[in-house]
């Protein structure tokens, strides 16, 4: 701290520690001390303060011991002269702060004044399924977002921890203008880091000034506007404490370790916009606890020293006095710095398309009256289509198109369109195709004003509006794709060709060719069994968060995220033969049913630190593997049902387990075995390996009804197969029943076949 | 007689540079009263003794060994002699620490029992730590029940004949390793003073690095066994450090109230005295005496107890003894263990001053002995008291330098880590880090006393405020703590004074750029600082490979070369000044130095010159920095943290303000 700091900061903090203990007096006095207080879809209670204390607050007459805790932590402010140190009292009261500001935000919630109401806001895509309970309903409108649910948080996982989602940057206040907000959301999406938008400045927000000039917000554009108050950065921080709890496998109360795990896992930055007042330096010296730096854009003292945070914990850009030609160069040059004092490692291929370039756009919805042309979906056909050919036979940067690009095609048109891409390389293996094909569906996604659905000849893409008027053509998806390729892929690929085709003839031509190249590389994957390969690949990409946790991964058990199957591991390794995925040799097989292996075994003896002895591949009863935290599905037993439940991620409603997939996460993850829990991907349910040992599919009593719509014709051939083609209607979901009771008697009644399984127990 | 002796003198500011001393010389002189300044004016060293080249332990001699090639009469060499004095002034210095720790602890034990009028355990946290760390169960206990074991192991440490100090446990794995290879691991606090005792009795260890390595071990068992036995027990019963404002020098006497002077080491009783003070009865009684109050003030380190627990005033550092009676101000000056000078009850007959001592251990001839028993401490502190508020109408003339400075103390090795990130951060973190970085260039400790041969202060004072210059993050106990009280550095405002690393650091912590850490037994907290920087990470995986160096430029006890042992031992370079005691042996200077470096990692040097001292500091510090692979030491690197841009802003008008807060107005 600087002594002005501390001086702000410690006011600060007395302030609103003092205002949280007024509202708390009143809406005790109110409302009782018996009433509910809660975050909506999560698991974690109130989650900086569980973190921190271990307290699993439920009830407001639970918050007053916390408010003492955080009174307890409160100090005088410096004196002018003969004062005493203060850089610890100064953290103290910044934690007391995010006490004070977790209680007011719950006390909120409870009045129905959080999440913040803020008249024409409406958050972008998927942003919808995080907290229909809001008051805002799907899409959220009106409303701001207020704390982020854990189901967003998991599936935010393996973007953490791949590098995908770098880091994460919290701005607070206002732009010095519209035109340099946007900017500055922009140069983050542009690297992927998500953004939170908090507070104000003058009066203005800049989520005001970003909803003025038109951006959209929300989770899928990775920026996330918790509140116009400071005291919403609460929200952000209770994210930052769950991820260490989600992912660190840490339990509430383990405050110091949780800090410490932000500070060397949590790559997040704070950048205050705007004059800093007492109640935002006390926020910060909440926030550096975390390990997390300041960046101003105005003059405020610096603290150069580094040890709290790993590099500079507060530091001063006054916005005018950086170099550049103008405020949007000043604003690049400003996130520049950012990324740098956190250590933010951004690893970003430069795509030469006239639209900005990021992982952070790839959720972006093109809604169909901002849409210029679409191909695929209802009224046209696209294909897509990646192939190994001869070195000599690809000429690596040609992007050729082949028929007329979309100027002619009428606004909201559709016309077919062909992608192929060619590639070569010593390393390509015909088997990586599949893999690499996979990635178009991200390298495209990319570009603000693209959106892109599907892959093979199911992909659906549209171009926006904007985008065609910033210049963007057919042909940049060959810049895109050549790009990507080289960039990501450059171990395996060393040429890359890419044709586009929109020639009717062309396309029909292709269209036939790449259906007889997808059956057969179906037929292939379907032949590949854990019997045919002598090797499993690890996946200790998660270990970044989860320290102990690995997933094993085989051809018929992906990655538990759903992201990485036996040929994506197989491809990473060429790709970075150091790296988390490494081959591990079967050895001697020890039980095939249940898929115990000596040289598995032996690997994660030694991969797990020790934590894991023993693991089953197939097993949910048995040394189940273990679980990081980003899984898409989790699979518990009912004992009364002699069954299985398995809940999807996407599913919030309650289970029969008698909780939400939110609480049963924090029972699953955190790399420990727990026989009878297990998490997986969703296509594991698929496998001919799934929960072998303990009866494969018939198992299933009850599963999230969105997995038997999407899986509905795999499930099926394999009720088939199994003798049990009603299987589906057999199996409860959470439409039927919610509870144990409502299983059993679904089961009985449609005479399930595991009823008449050997017992589980 | 007495005007011959005034000649050959120093006058008042070339004995010491602080104004309050000097004016109190002045006022000696005017009274014709001696001093340890005009003593040691008037008492040349013996030119022998301070060499080490004198051998009295058997009387056969005493033997004088002026010549090369000399020997005693039983053969004895230079080196043995040299040796074996060397070593018999650690036992003495590590019996003193150690027997004060013993002190406590029986206090410790007492209060446990609730025998112990007055006491209580004022820092539980800290004596439930240190009951774990010593296998004691703390688990439905009450902190009396665990006050008893914990202090009982801690008693049996003294008695303890073989095996490893528990203490000792603390120090990193690699330097532990060092000693048990080497013999050097205490068994036992008596047992290695009395071992000293016995091998350098005639005719037994004649052996020059032999005789030393029992040196090393008994300092390792004063160190790491007696003071920071003594310093943990305080804690725990008087209350752990943490910065504290405080006052410092003769000027915290007040004319017009009753001045109780502590004086010497422990805090046993003077913590007891202090509550004493503000008894209600006794602030009676002093009134109808003629008094506006009662004023506690200390000396030495009994005043450093008291200064970095309560802010209790220092009337300052061992010189100022007899010149704290000089001011005619002095009630009473209630005395302990060490460092008491016996001049005292003769110059007190002078002045109306009560000189009483309190020790078991401590009787002077003259003085007024009222014996301390912790089990009935309050009554006779309070007695104490009295006897001082009885002295108060007697007064003559007084005389009171306006001189005292204002004082930051308190760090204590808690505080530190508590300072550094708080209750939910507290780690070393950002101290290894302002030295890996070199914003901090290393850490000196400047400890030990004042010494009347040389110009008080000066040296402390010099090496201080030069290496703050140089970003030296500077750690002090003892008198050399209240000599940089005197001076302004143990404020936050000294961060002017430091360099622009250093000045950072002070500016992000609200630290002054000098820590005073406690009295001389509290160089047991710098131990554990050290260890715990290395523990830390990034800063070697041992004491020996932190950049810090150990200093007393004014030392004159014993105690100070058991503390110089134990830091050696422990791997720190230690630099002493004033006098070589080992000077008349090539040999044991080459042991002590290079020998003891490669063996053990730390070494003993004896430099008077304080430029040269300076100089080898920052050599060694360097030296340390660049075997670690640190970046070498570049203050044009730093110093752009802190206020001053704010400040100015600040000063613009509102609406210059609002404009200036994006940064100067852009041209256009």
């Amino acid at each position: 701290m600087s002594r002005y700091i501390a001086t702000h900061a410690i006011r600060g903090a007395n302030a609103i520690v003092q205002e949280a203990e007024e509202l708390l007096e009143r809406t005790l006095k109110e409302k009782g001390p018996d009433t509910a207080v809660a975050f909506p879809n999560t698991a974690y209670y109130l989650p900086f303060i569980l973190g921190m204390t271990g307290t699993e607050i439920s009830k407001i007459g639970e918050l007053p011991p916390i408010l003492e805790h955080a009174k307890k932590l409160l100090s005088p402010v410096p004196t002018d002269s003969r004062w005493l140190p203060y850089l610890g009292e100064t953290l103290d009261c910044g934690m007391a702060t995010l006490f004070a500001e977790e209680i007011i935000m719950a006390l909120k919630f409870v009045t129905g004044e959080q999440p913040e109401k803020l008249p024409g806001l409406q958050l972008a895509g998927s942003t919808s399924f995080t907290s229909p309970d809001n008051g805002g309903g799907p899409n959220g409108n009106g409303y701001l977002n207020g704390p982020i649910d854990d189901i967003q948080l998991r599936s935010w996982g393996i973007q953490l921890v791949d590098g995908r989602m770098p880091g994460f940057a919290a701005i607070v206040g206002a732009a010095k203008s519209n035109e340099v907000a946007v900017k500055i959301v922009r140069e983050l999406q542009r690297r992927s880091i998500l953004t939170f938008l908090i507070g104000s400045s003058n009066g203005k927000s800049i989520i005001h000034q970003l909803m003025e000039e038109g951006v959209e917000l929300g989770y899928d554009t990775f920026t996330v506007p918790f509140g116009t108050d400071t005291e919403s950065a609460i929200y952000p921080l209770g994210f930052a404490t769950r991820s260490a709890l989600t992912f660190g496998g840490m339990k509430g109360g383990q405050a110091k370790e949780i800090l410490r795990y932000n500070k060397e896992r949590v790559f997040a930055f704070v950048l205050a916009l705007g004059e800093v007042d007492d109640l935002k330096y006390a926020t910060a010296a909440g926030a550096i606890n975390f390990g997390f730096p300041v960046i101003a854009d105005t003059v405020i003292p610096e603290i150069l020293p580094t040890g709290v945070t790993t590099y500079e914990h507060v530091i001063s850009m006054p916005f005018n006095e950086i170099e550049g030609a103008d405020d949007l160069e000043r604003a690049e040059k400003l996130v520049q710095k950012c990324i740098e004092i956190r250590g933010v490692k951004v690893t970003i291929a430069e795509v030469p398309v006239p639209v900005p370039y990021g992982s952070a756009f790839e959720g972006e919805v093109v809604r169909r009256a901002d849409m210029r042309v679409e191909f695929g979906g209802k009224n046209s056909r696209a294909v897509e289509y990646l192939f190994m050919d001869e070195m000599d036979n690809v000429d690596d940067g040609k992007i050729e198109l082949i028929g007329p690009d979309f100027e002619d095609v009428e606004e909201g048109g559709a016309i077919d369109l062909g992608i192929l891409v060619k590639v070569a390389g010593r390393k390509m293996e015909k088997d990586f195709e599949p893999v690499l094909e996979r990635q178009i569906h991200y390298f495209i996604n990319g570009a603000s004003g693209i959106q892109h659905i599907g892959q093979r000849d199911i992909a659906w893409i549209r171009i926006s509006k904007g985008a065609t008027e910033k210049g963007f053509n057919l042909k940049h998806f060959g810049d895109i794709l050549h790009t990507r390729f080289h960039s990501d892929f450059g171990s395996i690929v060393d040429k890359v060709e890419v044709t586009i085709i929109t020639d009717p003839d062309m396309h029909a031509e292709w269209l036939e060719k790449a259906r007889a190249a997808f059956n057969e590389r179906n037929v292939r994957m379907g032949a590949m069994t854990d019997e045919s390969v002598d090797e499993f690949y690890s996946c200790t990409l998660c270990q970044s968060f989860a320290p102990d946790h690995l997933c094993v991964i085989s051809p018929e058990r992906l990655g538990l995220c759903g992201a990485y199957n036996w040929l994506d591991c197989k491809a990473s390794k060429q790709i970075n033969p150091t790296g988390p995925n490494q081959p591990i040799k079967k050895g001697t097989e020890i039980d095939a049913e249940k898929g115990y292996f000596q040289g598995v075994n032996e690997f994660v003896q030694v991969a797990s630190h020790g934590a894991v002895q023993e693991v089953s591949m197939y097993s949910i009863m048995e040394n189940p593997m273990t679980a990081c935290g980003c899984f898409e599905c989790i699979a518990m037993v009912i004992p009364e049902a002699n069954g299985i439940m398995i809940v999807s991620r996407e599913d919030s409603s309650m289970t029969p387990a008698g909780m939400t997939f939110s609480t049963l996460a924090g029972v699953a993850g955190g790399g420990l075995q727990t026989p009878g829990v297990m998490g997986h991907g969703k296509f594991y349910i698929s496998s001919g390996k799934f929960i072998l040992p303990d009866g494969g599919l018939k198992r299933v009593v009850w599963m999230s009804s969105i997995l038997k719509e999407q899986m509905a014709e795999q499930l099926k051939a394999i009720a088939e197969r199994e003798g049990e083609p009603d299987l589906l209607d057999k199996i409860a979901d959470e439409t039927i029943c919610t509870d144990v009771e409502g299983v059993v008697k679904h089961v009985t009644e449609k005479n399930h076949p595991a009823l008449s399984m050997p017992p589980l127990m | 007689m007495a005007a011959e002796k005034k000649k050959k003198g120093r006058t008042p500011e070339e004995s010491s540079i602080d104004p309050a001393a000097q004016e109190m010389l002045v006022r000696a002189e005017e009274l014709g009263l001696e001093t340890a300044f005009s003593r040691a004016d008037n008492m040349k060293p013996c030119p022998i003794g301070a060499k080490g080249q004198c051998c009295k332990i058997c009387f056969m001699g005493p033997c004088r060994l002026t010549k090369d090639g000399m020997t005693g009469v039983c053969g004895a060499t230079i080196e043995t002699i040299t040796a074996r004095n060397f070593a018999r002034a650690v036992a003495a210095g590590a019996a003193s620490h150690s027997d004060h720790g013993r002190d406590v602890a029986f206090t410790l034990l007492a209060t446990g029992k609730g025998e112990a009028q007055g006491y209580q355990i004022r820092d539980p946290g800290k004596l439930r730590r240190l009951a774990e760390e010593l296998g004691v169960s703390t688990a439905d206990r009450t902190n009396e029940e665990i006050a008893v074991d914990v202090a009982e192991i801690c008693i049996a440490q003294f008695g303890q004949q073989k095996g490893e100090l528990a203490m000792a446990q603390r120090a990193p794995e690699t330097r532990k390793e060092i000693w048990r290879k080497l013999g050097l691991m205490p068994r036992g606090i008596d047992r290695e003073v009395v071992d000293i005792l016995h091998r350098t009795h005639m005719g037994d260890d004649q052996d020059a690095e032999h005789i030393l390595d029992a040196a090393l071990r008994a300092g390792l068992s004063d160190g790491w066994g007696g003071s920071m036995i003594a310093t943990d027990l305080s804690d725990i019963l008087f209350g752990t450090p943490s910065p504290i404002l405080g006052e410092v020098n003769l000027g915290v006497l007040k004319d017009d109230e009753v001045n109780i002077i502590v004086h010497g080491h422990e805090p046993t009783l003077s913590q007891m005295i202090l509550v004493a003070c503000s008894e209600p009865d006794l602030l009676k009684y002093a009134e109808e005496k003629g008094a506006k109050g009662i004023n506690l003030a200390g000396i030495c380190c009994t005043s450093n107890e008291t200064l970095v627990r309560q802010g209790v005033a220092s009337a300052g550092n061992f010189l100022h003894q007899e010149l704290a009676i000089i001011t005619g101000a002095v009630d009473a000056m209630v005395v302990d263990v060490q460092c008491i000078m016996q001049a005292l009850p003769q110059l007190a007959k002078n002045f109306h001053t009560e000189v009483i001592t309190t020790s078991p251990k401590v009787k002077i001839t003259d003085a007024t002995h009222m014996e301390f028993d912790e089990h009935s401490a309050f009554d006779i502190a309070k007695q104490i008291v009295r006897k001082a508020i009885d002295n108060f109408p007697n007064r003559g003339k007084v005389q009171i330098p306006d001189v005292k400075s204002d004082v930051v103390p308190g760090f204590s090795h808690e505080y530190i880590n508590y300072m550094l990130g708080g209750t939910y951060r507290g780690s070393f973190r950002p101290l290894n880090d302002a030295i890996m970085s070199g914003r901090i260039r290393g850490v000196v400790a400047d400890v030990g006393c004042n010494n009347p041969r040389m110009q008080q202060d000066f040296q402390h004072d010099y090496l201080v405020r030069e290496l703050l210059k140089q970003d030296v993050l500077v750690v002090q106990t003892g008198c050399g703590a209240i000599a940089s009280g005197k001076y302004g550095f143990l404020l936050g405002e000294a961060l002017e004074l430091a360099g622009p690393g250093l000045r950072e650091i002070c500016e992000a912590t609200g630290m002054p750029p000098v820590l005073h850490m406690g009295s001389c037994v509290d160089n047991s907290r710098i131990l554990t600082v050290l260890t715990q920087v290395v523990e830390e990470g990034g800063l070697g995986e041992d004491i020996s490979e932190v950049p810090a160096v150990g200093i007393a430029p004014e030392w004159m006890s014993e105690k100070a070369l058991a503390i110089a042992s134990y830091c050696a031992a422990s791997g720190a370079y230690v630099i002493l000044g004033i006098t070589d005691p080992i000077e008349a042996s090539n040999t044991v200077t080459e042991i002590m130095s290079k020998g003891w470096e490669e063996r053990v990692g730390g070494k003993i040097e004896f430099v008077i010159e304080e430029e040269e001292m300076l100089r080898r500091i920052l050599e060694h510090i360097d030296k340390k920095r660049a075997a670690l692979g640190l970046p070498e030491y570049d203050p044009t690197k730093f110093g752009q943290s802190g206020d001053k841009r704010m400040n100015e802003l600040l000063e613009l008008k509102p609406e210059e303000r609002a404009e200036a807060l994006y940064g100067q107005p852009a041209s256009d």
